[in-house]
């Protein structure tokens, strides 16, 4: 069983204690703890359940590598699922519990999928899609519904708050360890701009641990000075919790602050995305440990050996009292060593290689250590819990030579660099032929906007496994990047440590080498995804040839950990399966976050009011106060409809089109985009943007216009004014202003700059209100000011003048049918003006109106909307609206794609009116079905609903649709399935669209 | 995220300042081409690995459209210059000729 030992562990503090609760049993630490060493010191060596099998886990490993150790934290709104014990700092009052398990740890039902694991092979899931359809649906598709999803998705809202910061340096040196040390010392010394960020809350990385000497003092002799003095450095900023998470293209990088994780009291930010552009970025990121290959590795209690005595020194945890250690290479001997410093049992070691001569090995034969070399293990006893293990010659089958009974198992398959920065933008991998990893190639680094590398590796991450090399290799690489970056670097030497002497690793992935199936078959590679050696031969076997595929067809390296821990060993493997050498299999490909960032810190404060700015127009206020109901529309808030008190939505619809037919409404219509295109060749400009001809409007005059895109496809519609000989206003919709104001100047400057052209978008320069209904012009004639007669203003002008004191200028247009005037005055005094009409127009029954309201007026005068009629696949000639297509130009955006085969088809789907014979409201997004059925049995569809409404005004349903052959079809009933899963079609009659005053004479009064 | 230099206010601006524009120097097909020079116009595009030329717009900037010359498997940018242009300047293809010496040039 694990426990905290009396004495040792250099991160504790051990006169603060920490109180926590696991599966709500109450348990003690210490500050400097983290989640897995306090579990560990408490005894709680299970501490999950695998993705798939449901086996028994415990911890594994002490970092950012850890598989298996994944639990909830939190509750309500700061609950958070996968999180993994080792990265989580203890601190008072944390609750985590176990996941992936039921009724409970200790006994979980799920585990019965362990005892058809035969039945669940590689490739399970995509096997089953191979099945008869009925089973899909029947049995696979229920079970693995039931069984998918590791931990559980949060219900309540984020609790806490995030935050981006920018940073613009010379030289990010990614990794606190020597390297990364020694590197920023070196970068910052010469004057570059240092940021250095450590992903755990301490320094040194494995040093201190590891018992190396740098200048003959201890590591953490070394470290603490090379700190002070990087502190005083004005240009350096050190930043500990903060994970290099990704490099982006042209230096680009993402770092992960954890802030308030740790210090919740403190109610900080709880996590910090930093965006840095770096000249030069420096990757000291160490190495992970690989783990080995035997029966039963992943029963609790088997550990990665580092991780064994990173407990033990950095913590004071004994993991268990007798640990069998076994081996590839010279490192697990620094385990060793470290338990039988800590008084604790090493009953045997376990070395593949044939001898173990290193100095490492030998300290550890002096301790009185038994070292038997090429033995390995043949099976691990236990279920919940290591009880010992079978010993075996490494070269046989696994015949048991002896049973050693322990309970923990400590493997060492020798060390990983961290690759997974220097390969995010495009840096490539060489194979160590001697040290048996992917090691950076510097002459494939990624590359910059000046073609060269931006990246450059440092220590142990560049392959360097001794101390002394570690420290001259990042003292270089400090001084090399530096020099990139303008800065000259003294001429220190880098600082000496021991040569270290080391014997070659084995490449030994599987043990014992000729294992039968049953034994590989319980022989862990990812062991998050309970992903086997078996799994990886067998997908050789079915021709998953490609790293690439055979990690997807059996899901190794997919899980939340992505492979940190055994990838490796499952190329290995996979090579080894396909007789070739492991750089012909490759690597799959390494993608950013380095481990997983929370969803929070990628939104930062773009959340809530933040999400995205709202722009409001000058009357918003009055609309608030009016108790407006208010619905998106593109970036802008507009009102809905206003509610009086006792009525629903739709009453307040009714409401205001029967009140703007019947006698007075208003509508703030400022968020029309206005566009001011202006010039000798704007006339000739607009010719080429419209359908319909602009260059012959008379000043004065209005006209409205379709703009189509090179695909012929309608893109925007609005009214053009005519303000004098060399300047056209362009009304545009709603949300097309800004995309309209950028398709003009695309065109004006890519293609017709010799065009003199000026364009500006003043959309936001003025407030519009259109006053619209019979009582109109009573209105405007009360206020005063200029003449606003059918003779002087008719339908389709404009005119500027003065209304009720007011510099306005008005447009007789109209979208509702009605008498309208639209006016404009400048966006400052758009509040008093509205005031003004409100206050003025009391007597002839004035009330607003909203954007429901004007939808279902135009829709009665059968008027198109962009984004209901259009779609991105609508041409002009589908709506029947030919006749704003010029024939006296030559040319227009979109008229040659007008007549490709395609868009002159006749059977495309044409506008029509649609009048439901019951007088229902077709559901919105509702198909028009035809006669019998197609191919795969389902219904033929021969046209779509558009737009449909209740209209007040004929007191029955509405609506316009696409329909095959729809306008030679007039009077003819089509059927209109509702969704709603009932079955009922609705039978509609194909009509004119235009449902009210067809002749046009309420608008031209 | 790439870092292009506005030719027009001389800003060194991040993509999160530019809007991409697809290919560039594209022959504007219209009234009277045949079907094929309108679709290739319309939908056929180049998707090299190696030299390119882009249009990009300074859309959070000064607003204005610019060319870019860049390597899009090494992110090597050649150079930026005017829109108002119906080929790549000279200057820039002798750049992307040095260092791309294998370049079939710009057609």
């Amino acid at each position: 069983m694990s426990t905290r030992l009396n004495s040792g562990g250099h991160l504790l503090n051990r006169s603060c204690v920490v109180n926590f609760t696991f599966n709500g049993k109450k348990m003690q630490g210490y500050e400097g703890d983290t989640l897995a060493s306090a579990l560990l010191a408490n005894g709680q060596t299970l501490v999950g359940r695998s993705f798939k099998y449901h086996r028994p886990r415990g911890i594994m490993a002490s970092g950012v590598e850890e598989p298996n150790a994944l639990v909830n934290l939190g509750a309500q709104g700061r609950f958070e699922p996968n999180q993994r014990v080792t990265t989580t700092e203890l601190f008072p009052g944390l609750e985590a519990t176990s996941q992936n398990h039921w009724p409970s740890l200790e006994l979980d039902v799920g585990v019965l999928n362990n005892y058809v694991s035969r039945f669940l092979p590689a490739g399970f899931y995509y096997k089953t899609f191979m099945a008869p359809r009925v089973a899909w649906k029947h049995v696979f598709e229920p079970i693995i519904r039931k069984s998918a999803g590791l931990g559980k998705a949060p219900k309540d809202r984020d609790a806490d708050r995030y935050e981006h910061f920018y940073a613009h340096v010379d030289i990010l040196v990614v990794g606190g360890g020597l390297a990364g040390l020694q590197a920023g010392l070196t970068a910052g010394a010469a004057g570059a701009k240092v940021l250095l960020v450590e992903q755990t809350a301490n320094w040194g990385g494995r040093a201190p641990v590891d018992g190396v000497s740098v200048d003959g003092d201890p590591a953490e002799t070394w470290v603490k000075k090379t700190l002070q003095a990087l502190d005083k450095m004005p240009n350096v900023t050190l930043r500990t919790r903060c994970m290099g998470s990704g490099v982006y293209d042209h230096g680009y990088a993402l770092a992960y602050e954890g802030i308030g994780d740790h210090q919740p009291e403190k109610k900080m930010v709880r996590h910090r995305l930093w965006r840095i552009r770096a000249k030069q970025i420096i990757t000291a990121t160490g190495a992970l440990e690989r783990p080995l290959s035997f029966a039963g590795n992943d029963i609790p209690g088997v550990m990665l050996a580092s991780a064994v005595r990173d407990y033990v020194d950095g913590y004071g945890v004994s993991v268990g009292d007798r640990t069998v250690v076994v081996t590839n290479n010279d490192d697990a001997y620094r385990t060793v060593i470290s338990l039988k410093e800590a008084g604790l049992d090493v009953p045997l070691v376990l070395d593949v290689r044939s001898e173990a001569t290193g100095p490492l090995a030998e300290k550890a034969r002096e301790l009185g250590v038994r070292i038997e070399t090429g033995k390995a293990i043949s099976r691990v006893i236990g279920s919940k819990k290591v009880t010992g293990v079978e010993t075996c010659s490494q070269a046989g089958e696994g015949a048991v030579l002896e049973a050693i009974p322990c309970d923990v198992v400590a493997m060492s398959g020798g060390w990983s660099p961290v690759v997974h920065l220097w390969s995010h933008c495009g840096g490539k991998l060489d194979w160590d032929e001697t040290q048996f990893h992917f090691r950076p190639d510097p002459n494939r680094p990624p590359t910059g906007a000046d073609g060269a590398g931006f990246v450059r590796v440092a220590g142990t991450a560049n392959g360097f496994m001794a101390t002394a090399d570690v420290l001259k290799d990042a003292h270089a690489t400090g001084k090399t990047a530096a020099k990139i970056t303008g800065y000259v670097s003294s001429r220190t030497t880098p600082p000496k440590s021991d040569a270290e002497p080391t014997q070659a690793m084995a490449p030994v992935w599987i043990m014992p080498q000729g294992a039968g199936i049953r034994k590989r078959a319980k022989m862990w590679l990812d062991f998050q995804n309970d992903v086997k050696v078996s799994d990886v031969q067998l997908a050789a076997r079915e021709g998953f040839e490609s790293v690439e595929h055979t990690k997807r067809y059996t899901t190794l390296g997919m899980a939340t950990d992505q492979g940190k821990l055994s990838n490796i060993n499952g190329l290995a493997v996979l090579s080894d399966a396909l007789n070739t050498e492991i750089p012909k299999v490759g690597t799959t490909t390494f993608r950013p976050p380095y481990t997983p960032i929370s969803i929070g810190s990628i939104g930062g404060e773009a959340r809530g009011d933040l999400f995205q700015p709202v722009q409001q127009t000058p009357i918003s206020d009055w609309q608030v106060e009016n108790s407006a109901y208010f619905e998106p529309v593109g970036h802008w808030r507009r009102p809905y409809c206003f509610q009086q008190a006792g009525e629903s939505v739709e009453d307040a619809v009714n409401r205001e089109v029967l009140n703007t037919r019947n006698a007075l409404g208003l509508l703030d219509a400022s968020t029309l985009g206005k566009i001011v295109v202006k010039g000798p060749d704007a006339g000739k400009f607009l010719d080429m943007l419209y359908t319909n001809m602009m260059s012959n409007l008379a000043v004065g005059k209005c006209r409205y216009g379709l703009m189509c895109s090179e695909n012929g496809f309608l893109s925007d519609d609005g009214v053009v004014a005519r303000i004098d000989e060399n300047t056209w206003l362009c009304h545009t919709t709603t949300g097309g202003a800004d995309r309209i104001h950028g398709w003009m100047e695309d065109w004006l400057q890519c293609e017709w700059w010799d065009w003199r052209v000026y364009t500006a978008n003043v959309t936001e320069q003025f407030a519009q209100v259109a006053v619209v209904g019979p009582n109109a012009r009573k209105l405007l004639e009360k206020l005063g000011g200029m003449d606003v007669s059918a003779e002087t203003l008719p339908f389709m002008q404009w005119a500027d003048g003065k209304i009720g004191g007011f510099e306005t200028r008005v447009f007789r247009i109209s979208f509702s049918g009605e008498l309208s005037y639209e006016i404009a005055v400048p966006a400052g005094q758009g509040r008093a003006f509205w005031d003004l009409l409100v206050d003025a127009g009391a007597e002839y029954g004035v009330m607003p109106y909203g954007t429901e309201a004007l939808h279902v007026l135009r829709a009665e005068k059968g008027f198109i909307m962009i984004g209901d009629e259009t779609d991105g696949t609508v041409i002009p000639q589908d709506l029947g609206l030919n006749w704003a297509l010029s024939k006296k130009k030559s040319d227009y955006l979109g008229k040659r794609a007008q007549v490709r085969s395609f868009m002159a088809n006749p059977d495309r789907w044409k506008l029509v009116g649609l009048e439901t014979l019951d007088g229902s409201v077709i559901p919105d997004g509702a198909y028009v079905v035809g006669e019998g059925l197609n191919d795969n049995a389902q219904a033929i569809t021969i046209g779509r609903v558009t737009s449909t409404y209740f209209s007040p005004t004929l007191k029955r349903g509405i609506a316009m649709g696409l329909v095959l052959h729809g306008p030679d079809r007039m009077g003819e009933v089509i059927g209109i399935p509702t969704i709603d899963g009932t079955g009922t079609v609705i039978k509609a009659r194909i009509v004119d669209q235009v449902f009210y005053d067809k002749t046009g004479e309420k608008q031209n009064v | 995220m790439l870092i292009l230099n506005c030719p027009y206010c001389g800003v060194d601006a991040d993509e999160t300042e530019l809007a991409p524009g697809g290919q560039a120097h594209l022959k504007r097909e219209t009234v009277g081409s045949q079907d094929a020079d309108f679709e290739a116009y319309l939908f056929a595009r180049d998707n090299p690995r190696g030299v390119h030329f882009e249009r990009w717009r300074h859309a959070y900037g000064c607003g204005k459209w610019f060319l870019a010359a860049r390597d899009t498997m090494t992110l090597e940018v050649f150079g930026t210059y005017s829109a108002q242009t119906l080929k790549p300047p000279k200057a820039i293809e002798n750049v992307i000729r040095k260092k791309r010496p294998d370049w079939k040039g710009w057609t």
